[in-house]
This record gives structure tokens, sequence and C-alpha cells, in this order.
């Protein structure tokens, strides 16, 4: 599996910093306001490393992305997507096919999952990420452009699934029932970061076809 | 002199931090290492590993460090900075569940007493 990282860091940057005001309204509605502010800052912090990143293997590169989210964030969410690029990148292996990601996927979730002593259900990132990583277990790699969609639908669905969810983590667990009916942010931003990468790699199947 | 176990403040905001620093100092004067940090790197409101990885060094001492954090991403980053120390210094450095500023207090308070790393946190989780 050839991993385009620039173009990947490039397309989550800007898909992030497009979103960030929205991100960020989310936020101050039952968290604290700034989590667009910080998914920006950091991944602008991504973007300025992205040569050295680019230049490593594809398992350290994504280690060093969840470093540079760890050291620039600067809340919850650096050191809980920190984790998850970071146990993705320890894992995935000299040569990483689709299994191997997938596995890797699963030791991030669970670095996360002890980060932020959470689990799926509790209003957060994991309830985009678990049913994604359980969905990938009977995923058809081969499947083209129509099943890397099918990803999405799976990645959007867990955002939606955290609108009627009541948060017991984080800074919206004070707000007990007033957190229904909010999409949790880091849910929002999970999301963003699937899609975008689902479009790049949608975007290089499509190049593969017509070269 | 004995070495007392240190305290480092991690606070979302810098003048939260040098604040209560300051209150801690006044009423412990410099027996005790006393640390903190709060905002990120360019100077917003949340906290910075890299900082706090800093002042972990400046207030290590062999009976450990007490570590106060005053909101739930504070404690992460704090952790994230833990795991970024020596292996021998991790188990000696311990985040309190306590008020940032009463914790801190006690827990200086404690520890310029010469107690042990256990009673130091047990005095600022009693806060």
């Amino acid at each position: 599996m050839d991993i385009p990282i620039r173009e990947l860091i490039d397309a989550i940057s800007v898909q992030l910093q497009q979103h960030a005001e929205e991100l960020t309204d989310l936020d101050r509605a039952i968290g604290d306001g700034d989590h667009g502010i910080n998914m920006a800052r950091g991944w602008n912090a991504v973007v300025a490393a992205r040569a050295e990143i680019a230049s490593l293997p594809p398992g350290a590169a994504l280690e060093k992305i969840g470093m540079t989210l760890v050291m620039n964030v600067g809340g919850a969410s650096g050191p809980l997507f920190g984790s998850l690029f970071m146990g993705l990148g320890k894992h995935l292996g000299d040569n990483p096919g689709f299994a191997e990601f997938r596995n890797a996927l699963r030791a991030g979730i669970e670095l996360v999952q002890q980060r932020g002593r959470s689990t799926a259900g509790e209003k957060t990132m994991l309830d985009v990420f678990v049913p994604l990583v359980e969905m990938l277990e009977t995923f058809d790699p081969g499947g083209g452009t129509k099943t890397v969609e099918e990803i999405i639908t799976t990645a959007r669905c867990g955002m939606e699934s955290t609108q009627a969810m009541l948060a017991t983590k984080g800074r919206a667990a004070f707000l007990g029932e007033r957190s229904l009916g909010h999409v949790d942010p880091g849910a929002m931003s999970s999301y963003l970061i699937i899609e975008t990468v689902c479009n790049v790699i949608i975007r290089n199947l499509a190049r593969q076809e017509s070269s | 002199m004995t070495q007392c176990v240190g305290i480092v403040i991690v606070s979302h905001s810098a003048e939260v931090a040098r604040g209560a620093a300051a209150m801690v100092k006044q009423m412990v004067g410099s027996d005790v290492a006393v640390e903190s940090c709060g905002g990120t790197v360019d100077s917003r409101l949340g906290t910075d590993v890299a900082a706090i990885r800093a002042c972990l060094d400046l207030a290590w001492n062999p009976p450990g460090i007490a570590v106060l954090f005053d909101l739930g991403s504070a404690r992460m980053n704090a952790e994230m900075a833990i795991s970024m120390c020596p292996a021998e210094q991790q188990e000696r450095i311990v985040v309190c569940d306590a008020p940032i500023v009463e914790g801190a207090l006690l827990a200086a308070s404690e520890a310029s007493l010469g107690s042990d790393l256990n009673t130091v946190r047990a005095a600022a989780e009693d806060a």
C-alpha cells in the first residue's frame, strides 16, 4: 500500500480549517469552545513539518503526525488524536496492506480509549472510530470506490449517533441532559478526517484507473 | 537538607498557573520546588505538553512530584508529559485529583514537612 502522505496532510488540514468555525460553535454549545482552534493549530504544525514527515516510512510518518498533534494542539484533542496516530503508526509495520492498516487502527483506538478512560457510547470520537473498525472487519478492500464510500457512510452514521447521546466524559459531562441534541465536536472532526482520507483514496483510485 | 516532593501546577491559563504558584511559594518558601505552566504554544487558553515536561524536569526530586491540574484536558496533557519522562521517574510522579489552588497549597505544605509522595497526594486530594 502506497500512502500519499503529503496529499493526506494537506487535505486534512484544509478540511479542518474550513470547518474550524463550525467545530468551535459545536464545542461552545457543549464544551469549552476551543476544539476548532485547537485542531487547526495542531494540523498547521503538521503541515509545517510535512517535508520531514513525508520523508519517513509510513509507520514513522504517522507516529510523527501523532507526536506533532500532542505537542501542539493544547487541548484534549492533542493527546487523543495524537494517541490515535501514534498507535496507528507504531503498529503499521514496514510493508502495510489493508489488514495491517485495520489492525493498526484498532491499536490506535485502544490507545485513545486508555488515554481518555472512555469507551464507545459516551458521546466522543470513539463513536465514530469503534463502529468504523468493526465495519472494516468485513470490508472488501478490492471493492473500489463504492466500498470506500461505505466507509464514509459508516463514519457519518457514527458522528450523527452522538447527537442523541448523553455526554459522560469531558466538559460536556457537566451539562448532563443539556448535552443531548448536539453532535460531539470530536466525533465531527473524526468524521471530517475519515471523509477526507477516503476522498483522497477515491481520487487515487480514479487516477490509477485512468492511467 | 532533606529533599521534598516537588509540585507542578498545570492550568489552562498562564495567569492562573502563575498566581497559584505565587501563593504556594509565599506559603512554603523555597524548601519545596514549585513549577507552573499555563497556556498553549501560541499563548491561548490550554496546555502545552513541552512546557509541562520542562516543569517536571525542573521540579524533579527523588521523593517525586505531585501534579495539580485544572480541567480534564490539562490532566491528559500532564499524563502525556509524564509518559515522556525517564521510566524511573514516571512511577514517582502522580497527578492529584484535587482543586488546583487549594490542592497545590495543601500538597506543598505537606511536602514542606518532608512527607512522602502518597501523603502529599492524599493531602491535596482532601482539599
